[in-house]
């Protein structure tokens, strides 16, 4: 049975703020709904609200950042990316100010619909010189990213989660940047996943493992810069080739990078990209949606039965996250309806 | 002041004649703004850079240590002032102050606009006098109010001072930073905003009015003063009484002419002003001759802008 972490990042923030004096929390009224509300009644002198305003928040972030201060803004994934873009671009990107930028409810997590799905986020966030680009897959992932953030000279995106997290991998092992997590070994198909996805294919490798099918399985937390060696020889050494799985369109994000690599490498593998095929979404659950744009253990299980050539049969019953509450990942079963 | 302005309006146009075209009606607008800025109101110590400014390194990235153009506006120190120039279309305009002030060689003008040089057409933060990366226009105000924020929260003395273009306003993000300005309390925040009604289309009450723009301001809890952007006096006193409590703007109305008479005939195409003929050209040399002589100029600077 997979632990159950209950909103890690509000109390780790929190944690975070007490120990490092120059933590600034940033929210665009949202508050609650990116877990920084423990920081606001614990911190409230280092908790500063600006209203439906972000692209006013980025600008803001910059000077603090420029000043010596560490603002950690917290808004949607989508707030951070889409809408004030410029000002992320040229206001913090462009003189690589160390500001970071937590974007909840990425991709299809979220319950708000079309408006509410970053399913572009990376790729807007990957093209911009200086960013640092992170995704967290687990709670122990997001509890150690802000580690991981704070060390890096320069802007970071992190694709953060929300709500009741599984804890898919050990609490003493924190996220490294540029370090994927190798989950499984094997040499006939390698997979790179990242997010909610990394445990989509968990659940599968086992199974896949009893039908002699073996994954060489790693979570990509890192997805710029992708230079990990660990990745990049994954991607040269499968006997039938390589998927990727993300909550994010194929154009832009894991998918892409991997695209990226293998080309500038040379690896003739054959690769699926899984993930939103060039596709926006609409507001549903997000089990529902993960199924319906095939970014599930089930499209998996699909891509993997093509590239090996047979079907498996393996019972889709044991690909449905049992360990999981049935709001899943990201969707806090303390308030399912909400935003 | 006067004479500073006097200057910087020369060496905009003495640019414009070398090359044919400039941002000429900004520095008609704006000189003596940026005169009573450097001259009467900042507190500011002596430049920390080089008088003739070094080429351009590179951007800012990972380990790469970038040149500041706020070297130029002096140390940072809690006691003294910023500044923070948002619109960057103006920069010849900054760097000709910045010459009158002798914070800048005049021969520094010698690079402006010219390929690997730091002194660029529309300045970047590594341009002479400019601290952020404004080109994007309406993103300085938000910036200046994060660095005036952490000054607040240092307990710093100091002022922060932007100088905003009227366009500006047209841009949402503007009036979100004014907001924060207000909820935040930082009122150790000044804003000049060269009101001289033109954009790039044409005159800003064709293109989108701004107006009633003293109203507005202070609808958002901002004090905002409305004055003659050509009486250094009235600039200065502007900024009387700060800090208190509220950010302060100074909307100061200017002429985009004033001192160069010969650009009227080109309103209400004043954005960027091309001198294509002889004759036009010669228009501009006599308007130069103008500004050189020591005698007040006879022009229509008793007009009210």
């Amino acid at each position: 049975m997979i632990e159950l972490v209950r909103r890690p990042h509000r109390a780790n923030m929190v944690s975070w703020g007490k120990e490092h004096l120059e933590a600034l929390v940033l929210s665009a009224d949202l508050t609650g709904s990116c877990e920084a509300d423990g920081f606001r009644e614990a911190l409230p002198e280092r908790f500063f609200s600006f209203g439906m305003a972000e692209q006013n928040m980025m600008g803001f972030a910059a000077g603090l950042a420029r000043e010596g201060f560490a603002p950690w803004v917290h808004t949607f994934a989508v707030f951070i990316c889409r809408r004030p873009f410029d000002q992320v671009a040229m206001s913090i990107a462009y003189p690589n100010v160390p500001v970071r930028l937590l974007g909840f409810l990425p991709g299809v997590t979220t319950p708000g619909g079309v408006t509410h799905q970053a399913v572009d986020d990376l790729a807007l966030m990957r093209v911009l010189p200086n960013m640092t680009v992170l995704e967290c897959a687990d709670a122990t992932d997001v509890q150690s990213v802000l580690a991981a953030a704070h060390e890096i000279d320069g802007p970071v995106y992190v694709r953060m989660l929300r709500g009741e997290l599984p804890r898919l991998f050990d609490a003493a092992e924190p996220l490294r940047v540029g370090r994927a997590r190798l989950l499984s070994e094997g040499d006939d198909l390698t997979v790179l996943s990242s997010g909610i996805c990394t445990a989509e294919a968990m659940r599968l490798a086992p199974l896949l493992q009893d039908k002699g099918v073996r994954l060489r399985h790693l979570s990509v937390s890192t997805l710029k810069p992708f230079d990990d060696q660990a990745v990049r020889e994954a991607l040269a050494s499968s006997r039938h080739g390589v998927i990727t799985l993300e909550n994010h369109s194929v154009i832009g994000g894991l998918g892409s990078a991997a695209a990226e690599a293998m080309a500038e490498a040379g690896v003739g593998a054959k690769l699926v990209r899984l993930g939103l095929q060039d596709t926006y979404a609409h507001g549903a659950s997000c089990r529902y949606l993960m199924d319906e744009y095939g970014i599930s253990a089930k499209a998996l299980l699909g891509a993997v039965e093509t590239l090996v050539g047979e079907q498996l049969g393996i019972d889709e019953a044991g690909l449905e996250p049992a360990e999981l509450p049935a709001t899943s990942a990201g969707q806090d079963a303390a308030k399912p309806e909400a935003l | 002041m006067r004479r500073v302005a006097r200057g910087v309006r020369r060496r905009a146009v003495e640019h414009v004649l070398r090359n044919g075209g400039g941002y000429l009606s900004q520095a008609c607008s704006s000189a003596e703004l940026l005169a009573t800025l450097y001259g009467r109101v900042m507190r500011l110590g002596p430049s920390a850079a080089p008088m003739v400014p070094p080429p351009f390194t590179g951007t800012p990235g990972k380990g790469r240590e970038p040149i500041s153009g706020s070297a130029y506006n002096g140390p940072r120190r809690p006691e003294l002032d910023r500044f923070f120039f948002s619109p960057v279309h103006y920069s010849l305009v900054l760097y000709a102050t910045l010459i009158e002030f002798g914070r800048l060689a005049p021969e520094g003008l010698e690079a402006f606009n010219r390929d690997g040089s730091t002194v660029e057409m529309i300045g970047a933060e590594h341009s002479p006098g400019i601290e952020v990366t404004a080109g994007s226009l309406g993103q300085t105000l938000s910036q200046a109010g994060g660095v005036a924020l952490a000054r607040k929260l240092r307990g710093e003395p100091g002022r922060t001072w932007v100088m905003m273009s009227d366009g500006e306003l047209q841009e949402g993000q503007t009036w979100e930073a004014l907001a924060a300005l207000a909820f935040h309390g930082l009122d150790r925040v000044g804003i000049y905003i060269d009101v001289n009604g033109q954009q790039c289309d044409g005159p800003m009450t064709e293109v989108m009015t701004i107006e009633p723009a003293v109203e507005r301001i202070e609808a958002f809890g901002v004090t905002a003063r409305s004055v003659d952007g050509h009486d250094v006096d009235a600039l200065a006193a502007a900024c009387d009484g700060m800090p208190d409590g509220r950010p302060r703007v100074v909307l100061a109305r200017t002429d985009p002419c004033r001192g160069l008479p010969a650009l009227r005939a080109r309103s209400p195409k004043l954005h960027y002003v091309r001198f294509a003929s002889e004759d036009e050209r010669q228009v501009l040399v006599e308007a130069l001759r103008d500004l050189q002589s020591d005698d007040e100029p006879c022009d229509d600077e008793q007009e009210a802008p």
